[in-house]
């Protein structure tokens, strides 16, 4: 039996994947009835509040909670301590065991959490918390991610990786080190290329620490019941909270059950775990359920992204091919390794950008710090990468009298060639993305840069990225006996649209309307295993997945039709199958997928055959203009440009190019994360500025190349992050391009700019 | 401190014991209404945004207390019979969001608009939402959105 006769809208000719489907959940999101963690409570609950260290680095030399536990409406006031009472080894982390539920003997950085109130409500809590004292010696921090190579101060006496990833395990009891791991690849031989080199190029880029604020911030509530836990998390892996604490407790997988509604916002903040060792922890000591909801400002005290320094020298020879390139990038990780060695690993395969280089030589360091943890945020370190190899494409491109755009062509990866990995490029239209918005932006036509005090400038930029691999996604496809169906996923929707993407696969693939399939949100008890929901992995790997469980089914039906003495060849509706199978509306198919691509290690040099099941690409183009008067920069118009495969659903993915665009564009022009002695002093929308509506640039186009993903679902492939890629360096190209100043470190301000203009005019601003 | 305190709610009456300390988000949580939402707990994303006397106001920013006597509005409420508003649909058919928790405070402050200006520019309709913040940056689809509704709303005022 075919798909065609399994279609019970005969007639119906319209493909589902490939459609502008409207969210699935658009009714709910638009009447304010979406379900968030945000909104539950449960009979019972207490309400938990935080009391976070005030110092960097010191030791826990006493914590005084007498006068909060003596509080009206307080029931617990936990420390580390207590946490140790009951569960021997209260270290937690997807990368290494290195961060305590709540802090042990050190604290590591401002905002860390040290202890706990638990309360009948939420005002109780945090007036409570006021009233616990903590008394530290304090110890000498280290901030800076390079000094941090070097300095004699240590975050943590000894390396404690996890032993989830084998490229961690020589690491493990390394002693009096900051550098959390050390990524390496060689390719060729870099110093032989220098010295033949007709011209080289060294530069160091940096990127500030920024923070991913989601609108919604971290929530998780814990409910114990007998010899079970549930927890209900705003989180984009519930597959591995229910691992990660599990292990904790020292319990098997099946008696914790994690539940995820929809999430406001992740893009990383929300990965892995956060909230939910501590409120499952403080559940079980209290046997009550415990909700913990972070503020705003305590989010910045939670995750960050990686502040970095790139270190990048490139040789080029007399044609202007690129010949030789040498990475050295600094990771700041803070005081908790989260994912920041991944970032450091997975992001160092591209380090080198998009070219075709002979001979590559990439060293990639996670550091610990005395700041708050870094993770993983919209591109997995790519943006902060990009932004580095792309402002020097253009100031060597500029040094040699070429044209930016000829100096790209003629250096860009072509599909068939070797990566620095050494891995074979395919399926990436790294060309097509570039052309596209050389041609939508006509960079051939003549542009006027202005000549009063207001001047104009435009710049491109191109990145791309392999995906986070290997990684393991599982699908279940129910159908009923009406012929309705679901799907079954721990995949998250956090806003990207992956509940409708994955549905319109299904539709594809039994030949129903999009609009009828049911997607069950993450629920661990009956939701399969996902990996996680990052790194634009979804749409690859989840959606194989997903078309694997919906073809199972598919032929599980068919079985089901021969069984029922029905003749192969005719056309009818699943729901006749089950009537004519059971006697009666009854019986259920269940089709299973799981996926994972191929995947080959790095060996010791960083090269393997297979090191990404596909490859992200994402331009940018901009034009803008500069007040030379004021240092403002006005982007007038940005064209975005990705490959993304084939797209399930072209609105939906035109939305996430010009939202990560858009996002990228605030790590670019004005979010930082300013530290006063190691405090966040900005951890407020008051002074922490996130793009707004005024903000965006006025003509903002997004265009999806023709191309087919070898290997993806209906030739898709992930695009959450590629528009970030190419927005800080064509910003800072365009800057250079208007008034001829050179910036290296995020983000652009209008300070900044103006430094740099009265610098270069011999009339430096004092500071 | 706790004081007994009446209000309509959505258009019906309602009446509850609120406390001093309380904001109108928690007032309308207990309410079994979680549309207004408390982020950033300043006033300064919007995502809290609800109409108190025909004035759009943060939530996290009014006390309870201050809802005695008045006539409150929350995203809830556009809804009629089970037929969403016109801003509503046009947020559906813009795709005028990703994630769905800063919406109703953009809804809320788009509907506000089209109730004083008959059919805003591009220039006012960002100033009307100039306080709301979408981390997903749906900013594009939002102004297409609102623009449609307005277009909507005058075809069908000229029917």
């Amino acid at each position: 039996m075919s798909v065609e006769t399994m279609n019970r809208n005969e007639g119906k000719n319209q493909p589902e994947v490939g459609r502008d489907v409207p969210r699935l959940e658009s009714r709910r999101k638009v009447t304010g009835r979406a379900d968030y963690v945000h909104n539950l409570s449960v009979p019972g609950m207490l309400h938990a509040k935080v009391f976070r260290s005030t110092v960097p680095h010191g030791r826990i030399l006493s914590i005084d909670t007498s006068e909060a536990l003596d509080a009206p409406g307080v029931h617990y006031v936990l420390t580390g301590e207590d946490i140790r009472a009951m569960f021997p080894h209260p270290y937690y982390g997807p990368a290494f065991h290195d961060q305590p539920v709540l802090a042990l003997d050190k604290v590591r950085y401002v905002g860390e959490p040290v202890a706990v109130v638990l309360a009948e409500d939420p005002f109780a809590a945090a007036d409570a918390v006021q009233m616990i004292v903590a008394d530290y010696e304090e110890l000498e921090p280290v901030y800076d991610e390079v000094e941090a190579v070097t300095s004699p101060v240590v975050v943590h006496d000894v390396l404690k990786p996890a032993g989830t990833f084998p490229d961690l395990k020589h690491l493990h009891g390394k002693r009096d080190t900051n550098v959390a791991l050390d990524y390496q690849l060689r390719r060729g031989d870099c110093d032989a290329a220098f010295s033949a080199a007709a011209h080289v190029f060294e530069h160091e880029f940096r990127s500030q620490p920024v923070m991913h604020v989601p609108l919604e911030p971290m929530v998780s509530l814990a409910v114990p019941d007998h010899d079970r836990l549930t927890i209900h998390t705003a989180s984009q892996s519930p597959s591995f909270v229910r691992m990660e604490i599990a292990r904790l407790l020292g319990w098997p997988e099946n008696r914790v059950r994690v539940m995820v509604p929809h999430l406001g916002g992740g893009f990383g903040a929300k990965l892995y775990i956060k909230l939910e060792a501590l409120v499952a922890c403080a559940a079980l000591i209290a046997r009550a359920p415990v909700k913990l909801s972070l503020t705003m400002e305590e989010q910045f005290y939670t995750i960050t992204k990686h502040a970095s320094t790139f270190r990048i020298k490139t040789g080029v020879d007399a044609d202007g091919r690129i010949t030789a390139r040498r990475c050295e990038v600094y990771w700041n990780g803070g005081a908790y390794a989260d994912i920041g060695p991944r970032v450091t690993q997975k992001s160092g395969f591209t380090a080198p950008g998009p070219y075709d280089i002979e001979n590559v030589s990439i060293d990639s360091y996670a550091l610990y710090t005395n700041r708050p943890p870094a993770g993983a945020l919209r591109g997995f370190g790519i943006p902060q990468l990009v932004w580095a190899y792309e402002s020097q494409a253009d100031i060597i491109a500029r040094e040699l009298g070429q044209d930016p755009v000829e100096f790209r062509r003629r250096n860009l990866l072509r599909n068939g060639r070797p990566q620095a990995t050494g891995t074979i490029m395919e399926s990436a239209a790294i060309h097509e993305v570039l052309e596209t918005v050389v041609e939508r932006l006509e960079w051939a036509k003549p542009f006027d840069r202005g000549s009063g005090p207001v001047r104009r400038g435009r710049a491109i930029a191109i990145g791309f990225k392999a995906s986070i691999a290997p990684t393991t996604s599982v699908a279940i496809v129910t159908v009923a006996a009406d012929g309705s169906a679901s799907l079954s996923i721990s995949t998250v929707d956090m806003g990207q649209g992956s509940d409708t993407a994955m549905a319109q696969i299904v539709a594809e693939t039994l030949g129903i309307p999009t609009e009828e399939v049911t997607v069950v949100h993450p629920d661990t008890d009956t939701t399969p295993y996902d990996m996680a929901t990052l790194g634009s992995r979804s749409t690859f790997h989840t959606g194989n997945a997903v078309k694997r469980a919906a073809e199972d089914a598919r032929e599980r039906l068919a079985r089901l039709a021969e069984e029922a003495g029905m003749p192969a060849q005719d056309s009818y509706a699943p729901a006749e199958v089950f009537r004519k199978r059971y006697g009666m509306q009854a019986g259920t198919v269940t089709g299973t997928g799981s996926y994972i691509p191929e995947y080959r290690s790095p060996d010791e040099d960083g090269q393997s055959p297979k090191v990404t099941p596909y490859w992200m690409i994402g331009a940018t183009g901009v034009e803008l203009e500069v007040d030379t008067e004021t240092g403002h920069v006005h982007v007038t118009r940005m064209v975005n440009a990705v490959d993304c495969g084939t797209p399930l659903n072209p609105k939906i993915v035109e939305a996430q190019i010009s939202g990560a665009a858009i996002m990228q564009f605030g790590f670019t022009m004005s979010e930082e994360m300013h530290f006063d002695a190691g405090q966040v002093t900005n951890a407020s929308f008051a002074d922490y500025k996130i793009p707004g509506i005024h903000d965006i640039p006025p003509l903002m186009d997004e265009y999806i190349v023709d191309a087919v993903q070898s290997g993806g679902p209906f030739g898709a492939k992930g695009v959450g992050e590629s528009a970030t890629f190419g927005v800080s360096p064509s910003i800072a190209g365009a800057i250079e391009d208007a008034v001829g100043v050179r910036l290296t470190e995020l983000p652009l301000t209008p300070e900044k700019v103006l430094r740099a203009i009265r610098a270069a005019a011999g009339d430096p601003l004092e500071d | 401190m706790r004081q007994h305190i009446s209000f309509n709610l959505n258009g019906r009456p309602v009446s509850m014991d609120v406390g001093a300390h309380e904001d109108a988000v928690d007032v309308l949580r207990r309410r079994n209404l979680f549309g207004a939402r408390e982020s950033c707990g300043q006033g300064l994303c919007g995502c809290c945004t609800i109409k108190v006397d025909g004035v759009p106001v943060s939530g996290c920013l009014t006390l309870g207390l201050k809802l005695d006597g008045a006539e409150v509005e929350t995203v809830e409420g556009l809804e009629r019979e089970g037929v969403l508003d016109i801003v509503q649909q046009a947020f559906i058919d813009a795709g005028a969001f990703q994630c769905g928790f800063c919406t109703p405070g953009f809804v809320m402050m788009a509907s506000d608009l089209l109730a004083r200006v008959e059919a805003p520019t591009d220039e006012q309709i960002k100033d009307h939402l100039a306080g709301n913040l979408c981390r997903c940056a749906a900013y594009p689809e939002i102004i297409a959105a609102v623009r449609a509704a307005a277009e909507k709303r005058s075809a069908h005022a000229q029917v």
